[in-house]
């Protein structure tokens, strides 16, 4: 149509759908072990506020979990479309674990279908809950699966080749090739941390624009305890995926760090920016930091970039998405921690509205970290699909159509984007959490709540 | 058997679940707005939704279990097939997602709105014709390889007869099979006024199948004689499937058994769906791909087939706790719950 080249267009569709998806994909993963926890302490405290959130984040959930199943459909199948020459090659290693992710995700839609439609349907109050661990579980599962397949394709193992492919194939060994535990802990921590972060974004807001509320005061507590927890394990995955990278893609985290020459005790560079004979400037250096994050010793030596073929090496703005990411990450420890603190010292108010301020930026900015980490993760294995074996221009379908369908699926995101903010803000809108609480539990106190 | 044969019956089993359950749910579309178009919809849009609500992304996850896994055991329908159905497998990937989350938006979110209807509707009829696609590719003579490049001839493929019969057949099958599952579910909910308008529907829609069948199958032996004489040496299988076809109208039309109705319909096209399979084998994609040559590494294959074993484990049982919860639940199904 443009005549654009279908191996750059087939790289904007899928970041374009990637982008989009991660957003649902991250709620789908954390937002079930949220609505479970509130259900969980409402049963057992019988408190009608954590029953009621339990059920609003439920029916919120819903309009998130079907943008993502779509869009997940549609990764899925942009795979095998946009790049046809990877997947005839690398199919055979990572179908198993494709498949794997099908199940979790189908286990987890049963489940939910069943959690849905059967509040009240049961005496026993904890069998109700005892659906939602299935989809608990289903969530996290097909995260795992998925992003082992991503880990393979930064570090293929499990297979040797001869002349034409593949040779031998063990599928258990790809699945758990030396990326994957880091990758799986890093994906899970953060996705709950965010998760928890934007949940505490619209207890926050709320308690903004209502004052006082024991509904929402309620969530905030719970959302802001789970953020401070799940950010320092997302601070220890994240430790540990640098010092992954040190040993097995010493190129991602150069170009991340704009480390160029190889030396020992190597200075972590924070921001600045690239003058034109490619040096930081306008940079914070800290001394030996790079050293320990590598390899857990100030001093230690540090691969640079000039040891890698210029032909295959990562793109230097990723420095950037590595900083920004970390950043937040760094943010998303101190908000708890200093809500923590002023809730436990008496004489502070932790609902200072400078206090919900800061935490309502805390939901967006999680989820931007999860784009900007992602960002970071992808195009720091460019220039590579499959990391040693397979160049990504040599993996796109060669289609003329790629760019139509990009401007296609664009109006769908859009579309989709839009629909669903609208529905999701006309579902909480028209239906306050007060006057719900009074219908559904008559009994409950009024006045503060 | 081989684990090539294992894993084409394995999918084509889910082909055919997918086939059913996403009939239901596209015919079920088309039936909603039509009943709203005729101002009918009072009476029936009440029991399609408390049907599909609980299953919608179920029926999703069959789709998505048969391309993984053709991919998986067949890697090379990724390149051939992948290449050549960019465009209709791109529009298929939008409507299926418009009208999966229109469907959540809809009767989660908002109140009933008409737009959302026509989508739901529209889509439910254009899905099935450009999902049929693929079937018709497989036949071959669409997709020429040259160096390498797959192309497709779009020209080809819009005037051939063939592929106008299938596209045809897919969307009367998907009425024919959503009005006669929503007959059964009807007499279940013992809610007479609903029954007696999805009994008409199936009447209706009985014939243009059969008769959408035998084209198909004429067209067919103007295409691909390889195939057409195939599915002669299998004549006894569609015979099955013409009988069961006679049972269940006959079943409908005398308005008794609405349940052993339905499960006639099942099998009518599990019989027309297997031999239409049988007779294709060797070949995925006449003349490039066949299920021996293009074929996984033995290692994945087997992988995958004990991941599908173990996953039946998980998912029969969920599936049947589902149904029973739902779909064979007589207090829930007449809205009492």
């Amino acid at each position: 149509m443009f005549d654009m080249d279908p191996v750059l267009m087939s790289r904007l569709l899928t970041t374009m759908t990637l982008l989009f998806h991660i957003i649902f994909a991250t709620l789908g993963v954390g937002v079930p072990l949220f609505i479970s926890i509130a259900e969980f302490i409402g049963i057992r405290k019988k408190d009608p506020h954590y029953l009621m959130m339990a059920r609003r984040w439920a029916r919120g959930f819903v309009i998130t979990v079907a943008i993502g199943v779509v869009t997940g459909t549609a990764i899925g199948l942009q795979l095998s479309l946009l790049w046809p020459n990877f997947m005839q090659v690398a199919g055979n290693v990572i179908s198993l674990p494709l498949f794997m992710e099908v199940f979790a995700f189908f286990f987890e839609a049963i489940f939910l279908g069943i959690y849905l439609y059967t509040w009240d349907r049961f005496k026993n109050q904890m069998i109700h809950w005892a659906f939602s661990l299935p989809v608990v579980i289903g969530g996290g599962m097909s995260a795992v699966f998925i992003t082992t397949v991503n880990a393979f394709m930064n570090t293929p193992e499990g297979f040797t080749t001869g002349q034409d492919g593949f040779v031998t194939i063990n599928p258990i060994q790809a699945m758990l090739n030396p990326a994957t535990p880091t990758k799986v802990f890093h994906v899970l921590a953060s996705s709950y941390v965010t998760v928890a972060a934007i949940l505490a974004t619209i207890a926050a807001f709320s308690l903004l624009k209502k004052k006082s509320s024991e509904y929402h005061k309620k969530a905030l507590k719970l959302t802001m305890m789970a953020t401070f927890i799940f950010a320092i394990l997302t601070a220890i995955a994240g430790d540990m995926s640098a010092k992954f990278l040190a040993k097995e893609q010493p190129e991602k985290l150069a170009a991340a760090e704009w480390h160029f020459q190889t030396e020992e005790g190597a200075d972590l560079i924070l921001f600045g920016w690239l003058n034109e004979q490619d040096m930081p400037v306008g940079a914070i250096r800290l001394p030996g930091l790079l050293s320990f994050l590598a390899h857990g010793d100030f001093s230690s030596e540090v691969t640079g970039l000039e040891e890698i073929p210029e032909d295959e090496r990562p793109p230097l703005w990723i420095h950037y998405m590595f900083d920004l990411m970390v950043s937040i990450g760094m943010a998303l420890v101190l908000i708890p921690l200093l809500y923590l603190i002023l809730m436990k010292t008496k004489k502070w108010n932790e609902h200072h509205k400078w206090m919900l301020r800061l935490i309502v930026l805390g939901g967006p900015l999680a989820m931007l970290s999860i784009e900007f980490g992602w960002i970071y993760a992808e195009e720091g294995r460019q220039p590579w699909i499959l990391r040693g074996f397979m160049k990504v221009e040599e993996a796109a379908t060669t289609s003329p159509y790629v760019d139509l369908m990009f401007i296609f699926f664009f109006l769908l995101y859009a579309t989709l984007a839009t629909v669903g903010i609208i529905v999701l803000r006309k579902l909480f809108r028209n239906n306050p959490v007060e006057v719900e609480l009074e219908k559904k539990y008559p009994s409950i106190e009024k006045g503060d709540s | 058997m081989t684990y090539e044969i294992i894993g084409i019956t394995v999918l084509w089993l889910f082909l055919y679940g997918y086939v059913i359950v996403a009939s239901i749910d596209f015919g079920a579309g088309f039936f909603s707005y039509y009943a709203k178009k005729t101002k009918k919809d009072h009476i029936i849009n009440q029991l399609i939704s408390r049907y599909l609500s609980p299953v919608w992304e179920v029926t999703n996850v069959f789709f998505v279990f048969f391309f993984v896994g053709i991919v998986g055991f067949f890697p090379d329908t990724a390149f051939y097939y992948g290449t050549a159905l960019l465009v209709p497998g791109s529009i298929a990937i939008i409507l299926l997602a418009i009208r999966g989350s229109f469907y959540a938006f809809e009767s989660y979110g908002s109140k009933q709105s008409n737009v959302y209807m026509f989508l739901y509707g529209a889509t439910g009829l254009l899905i099935p014709a450009s999902l049929s696609t693929a079937l018709t590719l497989s036949e071959g003579g669409f997709i020429t390889e040259t160096n390498g490049e797959i192309t497709m001839n779009y020209l080809k493929l819009f005037t051939s007869p063939y592929s106008w019969s299938v596209v045809f057949l897919a969307i009367v099958s998907v009425l024919y099979i959503s009005a006669t599952f929503l007959t059964f579910y009807a007499s279940r909910a013992n809610d007479t006024e609903a029954l007696k308008l999805v009994r008409k529907y199936a009447l209706f829609w009985g014939t243009p199948t059969i008769i959408a069948a035998l084209t198909t199958f004429i067209a067919l032996g103007q295409h691909n004689q390889r195939h057409y004489d195939r599915m002669l040496d299998l004549w006894w299988v569609f015979g099955l499937s013409m009988g069961f076809f006679m049972i269940s109208l006959g079943l409908i039309y005398i308005g008794k058994y609405y349940g052993l109705a339905f499960i006639s319909v099942m099998l009518q096209f599990f019989f027309a769906f297997f031999g239409y399979g049988a007779s294709h084998l060797p070949y995925i994609l006449d003349p490039y791909i066949t299920i021996y040559e293009n074929a996984t590494h033995q290692s994945t294959g087997i992988a995958l087939i004990i991941v599908f074993i173990a996953g039946l484990f998980l998912l029969v049982p969920s599936l049947i706790l589902l149904m029973k919860l739902f779909l064979f639940n007589a207090d829930y199904v007449k809205g009492k719950k």
